[in-house]
C-alpha cells in the first residue's frame, strides 16, 4: 500500500519551508505534493521515498503528521484516461475523499493518487478491472 | 442641569440624615445576622467568630467582628448552604457560571424581588427619567441579572418597557425609532457599536427621540461616556450591580454624574486595602465590599466584590445622602468582561483541557473589532492524535466552539496552532493577551 504523509500546518510564511528543510537535511525525496487550507492552517500532503523515516523526523521535530494509505493507480496520460477511472468509481459506488495525480512520462504514463474510506477493499475491485496499483516502493522508483 | 428639579422615589430615605442612616444599618444589620444564622454556611461561620445572635453586634462597629464572604465561599454553599427560608417562599432563583464548574446563587423572596425592584426605581428616578419614557432594554434577561433587574423597576415606575435584550441591532434601531425611546439599557461598547451600525442604515440620530442611556456590565472610562453622550446627543449615567447584591441598582448615577450613589439603607458599603484587607478612608481605591441589609433568602455579609473603586468625599448637590463611590478601577482577580459578560479564564480552561485532541498549552487573546470584543481561544493541536483529516479538524474546531460557548455564553474564534508553536512560559503563564485599550 502507498503511503502519504499528513502534516498539520499553520498558514504562515516559512511553515511549509520548515517541512520541505528538514526532508532535505534527511535526503528524504518529495514525488508528490498538495495543500488544503483553511484561511488559518492547512494540512499539507505528501509522498515521499522515504515515508516512516520521514514520518519520524517530521514527529520528532514536533510537527502533527500521521501516516495514511492511498491509492495510487497508473493510468495513461491522454485524453479519457482519467476519466475510465472516475467512471469506473462511480460504477462501483466508491466516493473519493481527495485525489491529485501527477505525470510520469509526458503523453505515456500518470499516476492518480486517491484517499478513499477502506483502500484495502477497493485496492481490489480496481485491480480486477485491469489497473495497476503501485505499491509503496515501485511509486517511489518511478 | 443644574436647573431642573431634583425628584426622588422615597424622598424620606433618600435623604435621610447620617445619623438615621446608622441607626437604620445596626437595626437591619442585627436582623440579617438572625437570618444569616438561620443558614448552615454562616451558623457555623458566625459562631465560630463569637457571634451567637443578633445580641452580639452592639454598635456598628462591631461588624469588623464578622469574617468576609468570598466568591469561593459561595460556590462551596451551592445549591443551598446559604438559604435562610423555607424554598416555598423563594420566587426567583439566579445562578452564575462559575469558574471550577460550580455555579454561584442567589435566593430571591417576594419581599427581596420587591425591595431590589424599589432600589432600581430610585436610581431611575435619580437620573430624572419618569412615567412618561419609553425604556429599551438592551440588557440581557435570563439568569443574567442586568435585564430584569432594570426591567421590574422601570415597569415600577411606569416607563413604557421594551424588553428586547441585547443583540439583533437592526432591530434595535428600527424599535427605537417606531416607539420613541427616550431611554436606553445597554453596555456602552454596544451603544457605540449602534452608532457605527446607524451609519450604514437609513435610520440617524436624529429620526430617534433618545434622551438617556443607563450604561453598565462593563468597565469604560469617562472618554466614553462623553462620546457616547455627543454621538448620540443624549446624557448617559452610569450603572453598577453585582449579581450577589441582586444585580443592577446597587449603585446609580444622579443627574449630577458625579459618582454613582450606594443605596446605603439596603447594602454595609466599605472599601478595603484587597491585600491586607484592612479597612480604607474615603477617597482611597480599594476593593468594595458590601453587607445585604435587606435580603431575606439569601443574606451576604462582609462580600468582597473583588471591584475596585474609591468612596467620593462630601455630600452631592441632589441631598441624597448615600454616598458615592467611583467606576470601577478594575479587579483584584483576572476575571474578564468581555462584550459585558463576565469571564474568568479558568472557564476556558477547564473547556480546553476536556478536549483529547488539543494539547494543554493555550492563549487566551481578545482584541477590538470595531467597538465590540473580539475572544480568540488559540489551542495547539495534539500530534498523537492528529488523524490527518482536514474534516476532522474542522469537527474539532466547531466542537471546542460549542463547548466554550455553552460554558462562557459568549462566541469565540478558536484557532488551532502547531504543536509547540504558542509561547511557553516557565513559572505563572501568561494566558491572556488583552490588546482592547480601555473604551
Amino acid at each position: 500500500m502507498a503511503k502519504q504523509l499528513n502534516i498539520f500546518l499553520e498558514n504562515k510564511p516559512g511553515r511549509l519551508k520548515a517541512v520541505t528543510e528538514l526532508l532535505y537535511q534527511n535526503k528524504i525525496n518529495i514525488r508528490a505534493l498538495s495543500l488544503q487550507d483553511r484561511q488559518d492552517f492547512g494540512v499539507l500532503k505528501i509522498v515521499v521515498d522515504k515515508p516512516e523515516e520521514a514520518h519520524i523526523a517530521l514527529t520528532q521535530k514536533g510537527f502533527a503528521c500521521a501516516l495514511k494509505d492511498i491509492l495510487a493507480i497508473l493510468m495513461d496520460d491522454k485524453p479519457g484516461g482519467l476519466h475510465k477511472i472516475t467512471s469506473l468509481f462511480v460504477d462501483n459506488k466508491i466516493n473519493i475523499q481527495d485525489a491529485y495525480a501527477f505525470v510520469i512520462e509526458s503523453k505515456k504514463q500518470a499516476v492518480l493518487c486517491v484517499e478513499v474510506k477502506d483502500p484495502k477493499a477497493i485496492k481490489v475491485i480496481i485491480k480486477k478491472e485491469g489497473y495497476k496499483i503501485l505499491e509503496d516502493e515501485q511509486l517511489y522508483e518511478l | 442641569m443644574s436647573m431642573q428639579e431634583i425628584s426622588y422615589w422615597n424622598r424620606e430615605i433618600e435623604t435621610i440624615s447620617s445619623e438615621a442612616l446608622r441607626k437604620l444599618q445596626l437595626k437591619r444589620l442585627k436582623e440579617t445576622v438572625n437570618t444569616a444564622l438561620k443558614t448552615p454556611f454562616y451558623n457555623a461561620r458566625l459562631k465560630k467568630a463569637g457571634i451567637n445572635s443578633a445580641d452580639d453586634i452592639k454598635r456598628l462597629e462591631d461588624i469588623h467582628k464578622i469574617p468576609f464572604t468570598t466568591k469561593d465561599d459561595l460556590r462551596e454553599c451551592y445549591p443551598n448552604g446559604l438559604l435562610s427560608v423555607d424554598l416555598n417562599d423563594v420566587v426567583r432563583i439566579h445562578t452564575s457560571s462559575g469558574t471550577t464548574g460550580t455555579p454561584t446563587v442567589i435566593y430571591h423572596t417576594k419581599e427581596d424581588i420587591d425591595n431590589w425592584t424599589e432600589l432600581v426605581a430610585r436610581c431611575i428616578i435619580a437620573t430624572g427619567s419618569g412615567k412618561s419614557d419609553v425604556f429599551q432594554n438592551m440588557m440581557g434577561y435570563g439568569m443574567f441579572t442586568g435585564g430584569l433587574g432594570l426591567h421590574y423597576g422601570a415597569e415600577r415606575v411606569g416607563m413604557t418597557v421594551i424588553p428586547i435584550g441585547g443583540g439583533n441591532t437592526v432591530r434595535q434601531i428600527q424599535l427605537m425609532k417606531d416607539f420613541k425611546t427616550t431611554v436606553l439599557h445597554i453596555t456602552p461598547s454596544y451603544l457605540l457599536h449602534i452608532h457605527s451600525k446607524l451609519a450604514e442604515g437609513e435610520i440617524s440620530v436624529k429620526d430617534l427621540s433618545l434622551k438617556k442611556a443607563y450604561l453598565g456590565a462593563e468597565p469604560y472610562s469617562e472618554n466614553t461616556r462623553k462620546k457616547a453622550e455627543e454621538l448620540f446627543k443624549i446624557d448617559a449615567y452610569n450603572s453598577y450591580g453585582l449579581s450577589e447584591m441582586n444585580g443592577p441598582g446597587v449603585a446609580f448615577e444622579c443627574i449630577h454624574k458625579c459618582g454613582m450613589h450606594v443605596w446605603e439603607d439596603a447594602y454595609i458599603l466599605e472599601i478595603i486595602d484587597p491585600k491586607t484587607a484592612e479597612p480604607l478612608s474615603e477617597e482611597k481605591e480599594g476593593e468594595i465590599v458590601f453587607t445585604t441589609l435587606m435580603r431575606k433568602a439569601t443574606p451576604l455579609l462582609r462580600y468582597r466584590s473583588r471591584d475596585l473603586a474609591f468612596i467620593y468625599k462630601g455630600g452631592c448637590k441632589c441631598k441624597r445622602t448615600h454616598r458615592r463611590i467611583s467606576r470601577i478601577t478594575g479587579r483584584t482577580d483576572d476575571m474578564l468582561i468581555i462584550n459585558g459578560v463576565n469571564v474568568y479564564p479558568s472557564q476556558i480552561e477547564q473547556v480546553i483541557m476536556r478536549v483529547p485532541e488539543v494539547g494543554t498549552n493555550y492563549q487566551i487573546y481578545l482584541e477590538k473589532e470595531g467597538t465590540l470584543d473580539k475572544l480568540i481561544v488559540k489551542v495547539e493541536i495534539y500530534s498523537k492524535l492528529f488523524t490527518g483529516e482536514l474534516k476532522e479538524l474542522d469537527a474539532l474546531r466547531e466542537r471546542i466552539k460549542e463547548q466554550l460557548r455553552a460554558s462562557i455564553i459568549i462566541n469565540p474564534v478558536v484557532e488551532l496552532h502547531e504543536p509547540g508553536s504558542l509561547p511557553v512560559f516557565e513559572g505563572k503563564a501568561k494566558r491572556v493577551v488583552d490588546t482592547r485599550t480601555k473604551l
